[in-house]
């Protein structure tokens, strides 16, 4: 809000999911520069490209599958080639949504990432949210950022810094890079294979496009057993390819498993339900760095044994309670109205 | 913005509108095919707007064509290029934002017609390294945006209409369309959006020559009625002979306050050059034999000497 009061030039542009996409303050606030454009998502790519061309910077707010996949061409005639500084906010990013395949954007950073002049970013915690505005300044291009909506955890107490690498543990054995809601999903497995003698150096990468800084180079440099990347999101383009691009121009021999939605489409249900489903949560990290370490049991084909797998779960669950500031989710954007995860279904 | 614009100067535009079709046939015989039928369609569209209707500055461009440079991504001046043919950009003068890029060579003659463009610039029509593109981006003449893929230009000028509102300004945006990317759904959510928004500054002019890629529209994907689809939008909508430039200039020429306004020209693919009839359905992109360029130079004469004689 106090980015917008600042800069005049700032307008956002909702297609009918204004209060889904929590862009109602906006709305009160600066209804002048608030642009109600309906279900018009291929002309309102076009228009904000029109308005950036006058010297203005749009924001443009819906659902992560309704700037990406829906309007691909539009983004990449109407923005991405002139190459003008219009933001696309998009909202449920990944399967975070009981919304089901229609809103599961598992394939937006992949299409966004296929354009040239794109930045993409993906945020991790409710401090990324609060502190990306800032980074926006210095992009004079487009800017593609997925977003968690409603609860949101928190896991840095410093700002965000464009294409910087953050570092949430050490470790020689393992480098296990996330990125989004995946860093959260995923971090008490650092503490549990510690336990178990192996060391993970856990990197959360907030900026996918432009990709990689001197902190990720040289953690997989460094990689003894190998790299895991986790992601709410297809591993085809996303940061597990991302990465793979990197290790293998950069020549590294070390071996990369990619977690997060195996090339196939989804269904809706609750985050954790889904994130279980489709190995983008802690236990299929741990399986990974069991596999990584050569142990049988997580190299069983077919996958784990019930019986263990809930065992396991059940270790890193508890692993969970002793982090800090655990369950640390809080509701952004609507003070003093929490959001139960349930809500999140309103106006699908 | 601009609104009284005087007395349309016809003979001129029929003159520049024969030297348009005349250019781009010249070009399509020389260089064993091209986009003919968009200009024997749209000669007296593009003469009338660019004959004082639209309120142009003088080009900024280089009159000679500048070879290929960059992408706007790695120059953003890039990004103005094209645009620079219609004049500076001025809050109180017109800009024009034409939506189908295959009438790049249309645009291309119609520039050197009125002095904008070196004649010589259309040596570099679609050759390798060049600006001056067969389906144009807009780094090309007179391109104000990249619309190559079709439907997309009205959404653009919406949007660069109310930036120039955020700021105070009206400033009147020109769309030329074509009939068959009405077929296109974004189009519509275009409609509904200039309408909705009042957007008065925008003056669309449809060239409705009933042709597309594949054939007739009407066989096609038939997209009638257009008028009464326009009017049930919120358009002011007028209905004009598209080969008659009186008649496009009067159409245009008086705005109805908070409506934008569509002008449909009903026009023939083939006006100017009669023997092209011939090749119905198909005038999308004409090559010509040696008889039939002969005949079709021949078809061109005539229909100067018909309209100097009538």
């Amino acid at each position: 809000m106090s980015y917008a009061r600042e800069r005049t030039e700032v307008v956002c542009l909702s297609a009918d999911l204004t209060s889904s996409c929590e862009a109602d303050g906006f709305k009160e606030a600066f209804p002048e520069r608030f642009y109600s454009m309906g279900m018009t998502e291929q002309s309102m790519m076009g228009v904000a490209g029109g308005m950036a061309r006058e010297g203005l910077v749009p924001f443009v707010t819906t659902f992560s599958v309704f700037v990406t996949r829906r309007p691909y061409d539009q983004l990449a005639m109407a923005i991405a080639y002139p190459c003008l500084p219009v933001r696309l906010i998009g909202f449920l990013p990944g399967i975070t949504t009981p919304g089901g395949v229609t809103h599961q954007a598992v394939d937006d950073v992949n299409l966004v990432r296929g354009l040239p002049n794109m930045t993409v970013l993906d945020l991790g915690d409710a401090t990324e949210v609060e502190t990306v505005w800032q980074c926006l300044d210095e992009i004079p291009g487009p800017v593609f950022c997925r977003m968690l909506r409603g609860e949101v955890p928190r896991l840095f107490d410093t700002p965000m810094t464009l294409g910087k690498t953050r570092e949430l543990s050490g470790g020689d054995d393992v480098v296990l890079v996330t990125s989004g809601v995946a860093t959260d999903y995923v971090r008490e497995v650092v503490a549990w294979a510690s336990a178990r003698g192996t060391g993970v150096r856990h990197l959360h990468v907030s900026t996918l496009k432009p990709f990689g800084d001197d902190v990720l180079l040289e953690a997989m440099r460094s990689a003894r057993l190998g790299v895991i990347t986790c992601e709410n999101h297809s591993v085809v383009g996303g940061l597990g390819s991302a990465v793979c691009e990197l290790v293998a121009s950069e020549g590294l021999a070390t071996k990369v498993v990619r977690l997060g939605i195996q090339d196939r489409f989804t269904h809706g249900g609750t985050a954790k339900y889904l994130a279980r489903y489709y190995g983008i949560d802690s236990l299929a990290v741990a399986r990974a760095i069991g596999a990584l370490s050569g142990e049988a049991w997580a190299r069983k084909a077919g996958g784990l044994d019930r019986e263990l797998a809930e065992e396991l779960a059940a270790e890193l669950e508890q692993w969970r309670e002793t982090l800090d500031g655990a369950p640390g989710h809080e509701t952004l954007g609507r003070a003093g109205q929490a959001e139960p995860a349930a809500a999140n279904v309103e106006a699908l | 913005m601009s609104q009284e614009s005087g007395d349309c100067p016809a003979a001129l535009v029929s003159e520049r509108a024969w030297r348009i079709r005349s250019r781009v046939l010249d070009h399509t015989v020389r260089n064993g095919g091209g986009y003919l039928s968009q200009a024997c369609s749209s000669a007296e569209i593009f003469a009338t707007l660019y004959s004082g209707l639209m309120r142009l500055g003088p080009s900024t461009g280089p009159p000679e064509a500048a070879p290929f440079d960059a992408t706007p991504g790695e120059r953003s001046a890039v990004r103005l290029l094209g645009a620079s043919y219609n004049g500076p950009q001025r809050d109180d003068l017109d800009r024009f934002v034409m939506s189908p890029a295959h009438y790049a060579l249309v645009l291309y003659a119609t520039l050197i017609e009125t002095s904008r463009l070196a004649p010589i610039s259309l040596e570099q029509f679609n050759q390798d390294g060049s600006t001056v593109e067969m389906i144009g981006a807009e780094h090309s003449p007179g391109m104000e945006a990249t619309t190559g893929s079709l439907g997309q230009a009205l959404a653009v000028a919406v949007g660069r209409v109310l930036g120039r509102r955020r700021r105070g300004a009206k400033s009147r945006f020109w769309v030329l369309l074509s009939d068959g990317e009405l077929q296109e759904g974004e189009m519509w959510e275009s409609f509904a959006l200039a309408s909705a928004y009042h957007l008065d500054e925008i003056t669309v002019l449809v060239d409705a020559n009933g042709s597309q890629c594949d054939g007739p529209v009407a066989e096609v994907l038939p997209i009638e009625p257009v008028v009464e689809r326009l009017v049930a939008f919120g358009w002011e909508v007028r209905e004009v002979d598209g080969h008659d430039p009186e008649a496009i200039w009067q159409a245009a020429s008086t705005l109805v306050a908070r409506r934008p306004l569509a002008v449909v020209c009903r026009t023939s693919p083939w006006h100017g050059i009669s023997s092209l009839a011939q090749r119905a359905p198909r005038f999308h992109y004409v090559r010509l034999s040696v008889d039939e360029a002969r005949r079709a130079v021949a078809d061109l004469e005539a229909s100067r000497a018909g309209r100097s004689g009538g």
